[in-house]
């Protein structure tokens, strides 16, 4: 890419990719501008015309927008601490030599790629189900009354869910992460008289700090607009309607497309803030 | 105090074993060198003594008490490794305070002795530093000032200058060296380079195959190598090892002479030759030279004034007062 002529070329040739990369993000993104100033009902008169900042005032101080934003966060952070913990100590178990090793990765990894739909209708039906469910049954063994999971205790229910499809990916990352550590650091600690909360304290969290950070920034671009665990267990009820799922409702249940385009213009903003603040307490790990 | 005794130690990794049983003496504040080729067991050795690996069988005595299974971080030993293995994410001063800090000694005391520390070893402007903004020598001297503030009863080193250019090895081999007759404390020092053997020893081991082949200072060795392996390994150039009727009428199967033992002449000597590659050194030139009696060239030591074109006639002629003989499964025979 030296010369005058191949840079050209290569930027002539790199532009179809460009256009449609831009026109995937710019048409959603002006579409939902378009119809956030405006009241169109699909089902109710179709487009009735611009309203101004209406929609945008409406969606705000209705009585379900800052439940929905803090249940949005609840989830995010919850999921997040669950699965960075857990995976951070079932990557370091998954490190250890053990017997049956290729076999027990692969089943560690394997929530990964069930459908976020099935995994939450099988957690509703069959484990969390009051009255057939596993854990109705194991509740019932141990002689204590059985929790109405999804009614009860409806957000740690969803977040459980959520890490457990969640997981798989933490853990592999740091998995890969702790197995890239030199040995020899590790050896030169215990000689300098580390125990292993020293160790793991000292070289190995440093050490994954990197990984972990990656893990929360994705982790946290697909959380955010969880969906279909919501959508098959509670249907938004019970305390469970995140800023995605009210949308969602304001758009299909109440047909009101302006509405909902302003909620969605909201979730951009609110994803900017969390980005904003994650990139502030973990971005300088991916500094080198 | 820093005595280190080995007895009947043995280590197989699975089956295959590595070291089979061997004893070895160390005495207090000696320099000991274990030499050898790569792979022969070297490493190996010393994480025995180290305790990172566990014996197989035999025993590990430090100070005349059995250490065999005390866990490394309580034998009172610092080791320096090949890659450093220093912690990336601290700076040079935590680096060298971290064996302290786990040890939980007081702050003050902590500064004091990584500030002596960094003074001995030139790293004082370094200390805010970390170690991937450090070049391989200070790297080098930060791995070493964080083996010396827990003042061990013994330092290993495992190859620590195999990673730095010939010009910085020379200056830290003097370094090493010099920081040994300050200390005066028991070290173990690997390497497969038997010029680092040779200048820096007290004692050296020669393994071949996790087996001690000798056990001797350095000019013992030179002298009186054991057997041909150590006859080769130790000196540099090589000593020729030649076989054949010339080593008939010395009653030896082989016998060993060194290029700085053989004369080399244009007019006349016992072996007849031609000169091969020359190699100058300034002080001297060795000269390869392909005599009718061997089948391998011959490596002679000349002055490095002498001037010997390539294919010259020459004559060789042993210094029979140095002359090494070896008995037909190698070792050295009277
Ligand atoms: N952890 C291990 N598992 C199996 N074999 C090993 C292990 N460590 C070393 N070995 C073997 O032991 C022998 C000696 O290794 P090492 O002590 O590292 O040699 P050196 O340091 O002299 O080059 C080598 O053949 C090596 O393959
Ligand atoms: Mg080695």
């Amino acid at each position: 890419m030296a010369t005058q002529h191949s840079r050209s070329a290569a930027r002539l040739m790199m532009t179809p990719a460009v256009i449609l990369l831009l026109g995937w993000m710019l048409v959603p993104l002006t579409m939902t501008l378009y119809f956030s100033f405006k009241k169109y009902l699909p089902l109710r008169g179709g487009d009735l015309g611009w309203v101004g900042f209406d929609n945008y005032i409406r969606f705000v101080s209705s009585s379900s927008f800052w439940p929905a934003v803090a249940s949005t966060l609840i989830i995010v952070g919850g999921v997040l601490i669950i699965t960075v913990i857990l995976g951070t100590l079932l990557a370091l178990l998954l490190d250890q030599p053990m017997w049956g090793q290729g076999i027990v990765r692969i089943l560690v990894i394997a929530p990964f790629f069930v459908m976020p739909t099935v995994s939450g209708l099988v957690w509703k039906n069959m484990f969390m189900d009051p009255n057939n469910g596993f854990l109705a049954h194991l509740f019932n063994a141990f002689g204590a009354e059985p929790i109405q999971w999804l009614s009860q205790a409806s957000m740690p229910s969803l977040i459980m869910i959520v890490s457990w499809q969640w997981l798989p990916f933490a853990t592999l990352i740091l998995l890969t992460a702790i197995q890239s550590l030199d040995s020899e650091q590790i050896e030169a600690s215990e000689m300098d008289g580390a125990g292993w909360f020293n160790r793991f304290r000292f070289i190995t969290l440093p050490h994954l700090a990197r990984a972990i950070t990656v893990v929360i920034l994705i982790q946290t671009i697909f959380l955010l607009s969880i969906f279909a665990e919501i959508f098959v267990t509670t249907a938004g009820a019970f305390g469970t309607k995140t800023l995605t799922y009210l949308i969602f409702q304001r758009v299909l249940e109440s047909q009101n497309v302006g509405l909902g385009s302003a909620g969605g213009v909201y979730a951009i903003i609110l994803a900017n803030i969390v980005a904003i603040f994650l990139m502030r307490i973990v971005g300088k790990n991916l500094d080198a | 105090m820093g005595k280190i005794e080995l007895t009947q130690v043995s280590k197989s990794f699975d089956d295959t074993e590595v070291i089979p049983p061997l004893d070895l003496k160390i005495e207090d504040g000696e320099f000991v060198v274990f030499v050898g080729p790569s792979g022969c067991g070297k490493s190996t050795l010393l994480r025995l003594i180290a305790g990172l690996e566990d014996v197989t069988t035999g025993q590990v005595l430090i100070d005349g008490q059995d250490a065999t299974d005390i866990p490394p971080a309580k034998r009172g030993l610092a080791m320096v490794f090949q890659s450093y293995a220093l912690y990336p994410h601290m700076s040079v001063r935590k680096n060298i305070a971290f064996p302290l800090r786990m040890a939980r000694l007081d702050k003050s005391e902590q500064d004091r002795r990584v500030s002596e520390a960094a003074k001995v070893l030139n790293l004082t402007d370094y200390l805010d530093r970390r170690p991937g903004q450090l070049s391989g020598g200070q790297r080098q001297r930060v791995a070493i000032g964080r083996a010396i503030v827990r003042e061990p009863a013994a330092f290993l080193f495992d190859e620590p200058l195999s990673n730095l250019d010939a010009a910085l090895r020379v200056g830290m081999r003097l370094e090493i060296s010099e920081l040994h007759k300050r200390l005066a404390t028991t070290m173990i020092y690997v390497t497969h380079d038997q010029v680092e053997a040779m200048t820096m020893a007290d004692k050296i081991v020669v393994l071949q195959a996790g087996v001690i082949e000798q056990v001797g200072s350095p000019m013992e060795l030179y002298r009186t190598p054991r057997n041909t392996f150590v006859a080769g390994f130790i000196g540099s150039p090589r000593m020729n090892l030649l076989n054949g009727p010339n080593a008939t009428k010395h009653d030896a199967h082989t016998i060993g002479i060194r290029p700085e033992h053989i004369a080399i002449s244009t007019r006349a000597g016992d072996w007849p030759g031609v000169v091969g590659v020359s190699e100058h050194l300034g002080s001297d030139t060795f000269f390869h030279v392909k005599c009718d009696d061997f089948p391998e060239p011959l490596t002679v030591r000349a002055d490095g004034d002498l001037d010997l074109r390539y294919g010259a006639k020459v004559f060789l002629t042993p210094d029979t007062a140095h002359l090494h003989r070896f008995d037909q499964k190698g070792l050295r025979l009277k």
